[in-house]
């Protein structure tokens, strides 16, 4: 019996590296000109899943909900030692608020045969919510444990962890199933292996097991995946009208792009004169004593 | 007498104390509460807490809920959010306000996935408005104000349909109403309906540590972005601090880079803070750090780059070498009047 664990990964625009022309003139995100990434903090995630597997063993499989192009980072999920890869993709998912988002990937785990651990990067970037992992957790009707820094102990039945919390830490301890978010104090991530992304290099997506390509069984890898498995609303039994637009309770009312206004800024000389006025000015006011 | 339709709160405590955050969603709650001519509502669950939650009525609070029970006496994921849900079951509120803390962004999610309901995480403001979806007409709706997309854009978030709407809100962004200590809040007693096992969760120990910095209640702080976040840069940033009696602030890319402590982060993911003084060193001006600071009564930026949108909410603006300013300011501080 070997620990069964899934990684939830997401591929995000870059929303750190937003340059101008990111945003158009009606005040919506140009998704096409942002580069797409692995979010950083599932990347986290993710190394903590291999850690576990190469301390105690285990199986991984990552999932992901996105377009088909997201078979990207599943690719690189691969090249990191993931045993197995999930693309959860359907029109129907479009314009998922949280609430929605949690319940499509919770039919995806339950797809999944058994899990023992889920883990999640804290949150994404492109959201900020850090709501669907506690989300997926009431879904399953499991534990979690959120803000994960640190993993302290791990067995085949239960999980001590170290949270960080605003003025200081706790160490918690679960038992399984349990979902995990977890922090990027928690690790430094791993880069692809060579070997592995060779192996992998061009697999592809299939809705359904009909061919098995023999080249990934000359691989040198144990028990190689041949395709990336591809599933729907319909694969993994989710009611559509809990999934997309209409499963989300929350609406978008307005959208702005973050346009300054100008304020009087007072324009201050770098120089030791206009410097030693600011200064007095301030001092005059009592801003500074 | 509680009522339905309430705005509520949930409190959270620091060492059996009610947080600051918990405060500031009351202060907040009972002006959505006034505009909607309903009642303020708590929910606060711990252990032996009787005492402490009196100083709810003081900020506004009409009726807290209570569920007092020692399991309960540190947070734990499920038997909180259990407690939550039951609460808000039996008393219908409106409106359920979190602080977007580390407990309250662990507990929301599993509430409003359990209830079905919206939840909107870190709101920078929050008001009572119409939304109008095709034909239909919301009136009195809940507007839920927050920076997405890395801060790049701004979005209002409605659930319109969501009974209740919930949000969470960072620690500093709504201000702490002035105290009222005559009016009193009516305490309500729940019982707590959780089982044993419930308690999924095993608290082996919270170390708690003391920060060594303080920023909230600062009258001046120098703050470091990546324009400065060099060795020498975060010297002069310290240096100023110290010369003027403030404390050091920084951006998130500066605390990420690892060269200061988290501490020090001003800004949506870190600390809203509203100093006299606030001096931006090398800060561009993302709006996840302008959402920190913009309050400040104050604001100096100094840039290499003059179109930095820092300056455009900046009270004085300084375009040049940030080193160079800095020592500027320092000597001419050192030589004033």
């Amino acid at each position: 019996m070997s620990l069964q664990i899934i990684v939830m990964v997401k591929q995000v625009p870059d929303t750190h590296n937003v340059s101008g022309d990111a945003m158009k003139p009606d005040g919506t995100v140009n998704r096409a000109v942002l580069p797409a990434i692995f979010n950083p903090e599932d990347l986290n995630a993710l190394e903590e899943a291999i850690k576990i597997k190469e301390t105690i063993g285990g199986k991984i499989t990552a999932i992901t909900m996105g377009p088909p192009n997201a078979v990207k980072i599943l690719k690189e999920c691969l090249y990191r030692g993931v045993d197995d890869v999930v693309l959860v993709s359907d029109r129907k998912f479009a314009g998922a608020d949280t609430l929605a988002t949690s319940y499509a990937l919770k039919c995806a785990i339950e797809k999944v045969e058994k899990y023992d651990l889920v883990l999640c990067g804290r949150q994404a970037i492109d959201g900020d919510t850090a709501q669907v992992g506690p989300q997926i957790a009431e879904k399953l009707n499991i534990n979690q444990l959120t803000c994960v820094s640190e993993i302290v102990e791990v067995n085949e039945t239960d999980i001590t962890i170290k949270r960080s919390i605003e003025n200081g830490h706790e160490f918690l301890k679960s038992n399984m199933p349990v979902l995990l978010t977890v922090t990027n104090e928690a690790n430094e991530p791993r880069t692809p292996s060579a070997k592995l992304a060779v192996a992998y290099k061009n697999i592809s997506g299939k809705t359904s097991d009909e061919s098995y390509d023999d080249e990934y069984l000359e691989s040198g890898i144990d028990d190689p995946i041949s395709y990336i498995k591809e599933w729907n609303v319909e694969s993994i039994n989710a009611d559509p009208q809990l999934c997309g637009l209409s499963g989300s309770p929350t609406k978008v009312k307005k959208v702005q792009s973050v346009v300054l206004t100008a304020s009087d800024v007072k324009q201050i000389q770098n120089t030791d004169e206009g410097i030693a006025e600011l200064i007095n000015e301030l001092t005059e006011e009592h801003i500074i004593g | 007498m509680s009522a339905k339709n309430s705005v509520m709160v949930f409190i959270e405590q620091n060492n059996s104390k009610v947080a600051d955050v918990s405060l500031e969603l009351v202060s907040e709650g009972k002006k959505l509460a006034d505009k909607l001519g309903v009642a303020l509502d708590a929910v606060a669950i711990g252990y032996n807490l009787e005492k402490e939650v009196e100083v709810l009525g003081h900020y506004g609070c009409n009726t807290v809920f209570y569920i007092n029970d020692e399991r309960l006496s540190h947070f734990t994921s499920v038997p909180y959010a259990k407690t939550i849900v039951e609460i808000i079951k039996k008393h219908e509120p409106q409106i359920v306000l979190f602080g977007a803390t580390t407990t309250g962004r662990d507990v929301a999610p599993r509430v409003a996935s359990e209830l079905k309901c919206g939840l909107t995480a870190d709101c920078t403001e929050l008001q009572i408005g119409e939304y109008k979806l095709k034909s239909k007409v919301y009136k009195n709706t809940l507007l839920q104000i927050r920076p997405a997309f890395g801060g790049n854009i701004v979005a209002t978030i409605v659930s319109p349909e969501s009974m209740p709407s919930m949000a969470t809100v960072r620690e500093g962004v709504m201000k702490m109403a002035e105290p009222d200590t005559s009016k009193e809040v009516e305490l309500v007693s729940e019982k707590c309906g959780l089982d044993d096992s419930d308690f999924m969760t095993e608290v082996i120990e919270v170390m708690i540590e003391e920060k060594n910095v303080d920023l909230k209640s600062a009258n001046i702080i120098v703050s470091a972005g990546m324009g400065a976040a060099t060795p020498e840069g975060l010297e002069l940033v310290k240096k100023l601090a110290n010369t003027l009696g403030g404390e050091v602030g920084a951006s998130r890319p500066v605390v990420d880079s690892g060269i200061i402590d988290r501490d020090h982060q001003v800004g949506q993911t870190g600390l809203t803070v509203r100093p006299n003084l606030y001096i931006a060193c090398g800060i561009s001006g993302q709006i996840q750090h302008r959402a920190g600071m913009a309050e400040a009564k104050r604001i100096i930026a100094i840039n290499n780059d003059p179109d930095a949108p820092i300056f455009n909410i900046a009270h004085y603006g300084i375009v040049g070498d940030v080193n160079d300013i800095i020592n500027r300011m320092i000597k001419a501080y050192k030589a004033r009047a």
